[in-house]
């Protein structure tokens, strides 16, 4: 799918995110927590208490923490039209800031200083180094924004496997740990699955509101049209910019995550396949709502380790790619764009006129 | 909240797909699981894949069973990156719950998995052909059993035999991380001691593509280049020294002259007639174990390679060790399969390059050959025997006081 194409698409589908009129908004939107949320939060919150620790582990912590690395991509890409590859660059720069400032058990520098100011660093330095990407690839478009941002993440790659004074080249950081704090080891598998759980939670719903909120909307008129919103007076660069630094900001606490998940981070956590799995997650999930990136990261997680259940063990990829092609072929968004389809089918069949039919059919143009 | 059918239809939908999702969540146990880890993907797909030949043969030589226990084999497959590895070993040990695991196939995933063993400590983990030295020198988990000698045991003898051809001051390239490390420190320790001098250690990027910065870099007065590169880099070294018209000789790494460097087709192909080399396999080894093993794994994989790769010989090793050991314990692995590593520990095992002990660590304490790259009457390049040494354990003879675990800078004597 070309950037170009991309962007067209969501053109269209743009409006559906604005709140329609009022009269049809009724109660839905001041009140838009409804049943299916709670029946999934319920069910997120019990999980580790039905599954084993390495379903809670592997699969729903790891999804998680990749989810939120992907829904900054989402943010990125499906509200401001910008496809950057290099988020898991901005999330494997907070990992091993963590690891840098903090402790890991490896050659090069590492401070040894108190685990919340290694990850405020970490967080702080990510989300610089995120504006200052955006501040470089802002005025390119599509095909060429996807480009440089992927020139950037595969400098990076260098940079850290032939560093060793600082980021101790090939082997990278080892051993980079959440601590023990009030008597919980975090890397435990249930009390990490809730403080990965904690922060996919509140980057979603910081994400969701973002997008109602005056920058958001903003935001993706600046995507759908961007000299109209010049003509406006709004600063369309800046919007841009500071776009980059949130998602920045949400790749860094997934990195952080991800980089206490795998207890390392090394020249392969950033290198080019890291780069475009993210990619793969988003699109997989869907980019129209920000619930698709964690969608996409658990069919990549289970995927992931599954895949090699199903099929001859040496030709497992061949399974992850023709999943990953029939989810892309056969549905215009990804996970969201059958999800909706199936809302639509189901709402026309009982002639309903209600704002969630409208909005199904609006996706499903 | 307001309640429509739509709602409930999709609400439904939502606790099918939590439902099915959590059914998953619950697998069953069943008898004697061995999991197998090997790189499938990434660099080392080749290696990956004959180190399961390997391991594979030591099943079929025992028709799957060991002591009336049938012997089932789950695979699983990383690229050759720590975090990747870990992941797939968690997979085979808490999903499909394994008793034993054989894995994994590369240096930094061996240090990984070591780790990882120890929070597992009723299962019981073999490796498969890892070879850094730190797995089992530093921290080494009660857990975790290396049947296979490391990088650096794997170049012991080989800076004598350097010596006594005269080279007596060299100079090293190798790729930049841990296992090179190994293998650079297991030639030059006994090289240095020997009076040798290395002036020049070159350290280039796994994956490289240009070397004519560091074939500048060689002196006028070395006698020889010691070329621990592996796979593609070694014969984009090759190809560049021969295009600058660098004629020193070569000392080879335990993975620079395999069977596919000395294939590759180039002028400077001829030249490495002489290149001498430290491996726990040579090909032309005569020993009836050694030819009996590699007839056996022509006849079982004819789609395999002319000659077991180092990979197949080692998973072949470590899962041998498994097999042996659970012969020995009558297939009791009661009691978190405490008997079953007490007999590990103590095993003599037999492998087709001669016998193997474990020390302390529960590393190999085994056979190192070192061989010359010779030319047969066909005119293609095999690697014929110098010398077998047996009984090389991980200190390389040193005392435990004087023993560092190599680095870049160490050892050191320029």
């Amino acid at each position: 799918m070309s950037a170009a194409n991309w962007r067209g698409a969501n053109a269209t589908a743009g409006p559906a995110r604005v709140p329609p009129a009022p009269r049809v908004a009724r109660s839905k939107l001041a009140n838009p927590l409804r049943l299916r949320h709670l029946v999934v939060l319920a069910f997120l919150i019990a999980y580790p208490w039905f599954a084993t620790p390495f379903f809670t582990y592997q699969i729903g912590a790891q999804a998680l923490a990749l989810g939120l690395i992907a829904l900054s991509l989402t943010f990125l890409g499906g509200y401001g039209g910008m496809i950057s590859l290099a988020q898991m660059t901005v999330a494997g720069i907070a990992g091993y800031m963590v690891a840098i400032f903090g402790t890991a058990a490896t050659d090069g520098v590492s401070l040894g200083w108190p685990w919340w100011l290694a990850v405020v660093i970490g967080i702080a330095v990510a989300t610089l180094a995120a504006a200052f990407i955006g501040w470089l690839s802002v005025r390119t478009e599509g095909i060429y924004t996807i480009m440089i941002t992927l020139a950037i993440g595969v400098g990076f790659y260098y940079l850290v496997l032939q560093n060793y004074a600082v980021f101790n080249g090939f082997q990278g950081k080892q051993k980079v740990f959440p601590p023990t704090l009030a008597g919980i080891y975090w890397r435990d598998p249930t009390p990490f699955y809730y403080l990965a759980l904690f922060w996919a939670l509140a980057g979603y719903l910081f994400v969701v509101y973002l997008l109602r909120a005056p920058f958001g909307i903003a935001l993706q008129g600046i995507r759908d049209n961007p000299r109209r919103m010049h003509a406006l007076g709004f600063n369309v660069t800046a919007h841009r910019v500071t776009a980059y630094a949130v998602a920045g900001a949400i790749a860094a606490v997934g990195g952080v995550l991800f980089t206490w998940y795998n207890g390392l981070v090394t020249p392969g956590s950033v290198g080019t396949s890291w780069l475009i799995n993210i990619l793969i997650i988003a699109v997989l999930g869907g980019m129209r709502h920000p619930v698709g990136a964690f969608l996409g990261a658990i069919v990549f997680v289970l995927l992931q380790n599954f895949a090699i259940d199903v099929i001859d063990r040496e030709r497992f990829n061949l399974v992850i790619g023709a999943v990953f092609l029939a989810i892309v072929l056969f549905s215009h968004d990804g996970l969201l764009g059958w999800w909706s389809a199936l809302s639509v089918r189901l709402s026309t069949q009982r002639g309903e006129t209600r704002w969630s039919s409208a909005k199904g059919r609006l996706y499903a143009r | 909240m307001e309640l429509s059918k739509g709602t409930v239809v999709r609400t439904l939908a939502v606790v099918l797909v939590v439902a099915a999702f959590a059914a998953g969540a619950f697998a069953q146990a069943p008898p004697v699981k061995i999991g197998l880890l090997a790189t499938l993907e990434g660099p080392f797909a080749a290696g990956g894949q004959d180190g399961m030949r390997g391991a594979e043969l030591a099943v079929r030589q025992r028709n799957g069973v060991v002591a009336g226990r049938k012997i089932e084999i789950v695979k699983a497959s990383s690229d050759a990156k720590p975090d990747v590895a870990v992941n797939a070993t968690r997979k085979l040990v808490e999903q499909d719950k394994v008793d034993i695991m054989v894995g994994p196939l590369s240096g930094s995933e061996g240090i990984a998995v070591k780790e990882y063993s120890k929070t597992q400590p009723n299962i019981t983990f073999i490796n498969g052909s890892s070879g850094a030295q730190a797995t089992t020198l530093v921290s080494p988990s009660p857990n975790f059993f290396r049947f296979n000698t490391e990088g650096a045991q794997w170049m012991v003898g080989l800076g004598k035999v350097a010596l006594d051809k005269g080279y007596k001051r060299v100079m090293v390239i190798a790729e930049d991380y841990a296992f090179p490390y190994s293998q650079v420190q297991g030639f030059m320790a006994e090289y240095c001691k020997l009076g040798g001098k290395v002036p020049v250690k070159a350290w280039v990027p796994l994956g490289g593509k240009d070397y004519s910065s560091v074939i500048a870099r060689v002196p006028k007065d070395v006698d020889a280049l010691v070329v621990v590169l592996g796979g593609a880099d070694a014969v984009n070294f090759l190809n560049q020294y021969e295009q600058a018209g660098g004629d020193k000789p070569l000392v080879g790494g335990s993975i620079t002259v395999s069977q596919d460097i000395l294939n590759y087709k180039g002028k400077r192909r001829d030249s490495l007639v002489g290149t001498i080399a430290g491996a726990p396999i040579a090909d032309a080894y005569e020993a009836p174990e050694f030819r009996a093993f590699v007839a056996d794994y022509k006849k079982n994989f004819p789609d395999g390679y002319p000659s077991p790769s180092l990979f197949a010989l080692v998973y072949y090793i470590n899962m041998k060790a498994a097999l042996d050991g659970l012969e020995i314990v009558k297939g009791d692995l009661g009691d978190g399969q405490k008997k079953y590593r007490d007999a590990l520990s103590k095993m003599v095992l037999k492998t087709p390059v001669g016998d193997v002990r474990l020390d302390e660590n529960r590393q190999a304490i085994g056979t190192t050959f070192i061989t010359e790259v010779a030319k047969d009457a066909q005119g293609g390049l095999y690697n014929k025997v110098l010398r077998k040494i047996d009984g090389v354990n991980q200190l390389l003879g040193m005392k435990k006081e004087e023993f560092k675990v190599g680095s870049r800078d160490e050892p050191n004597c320029p």
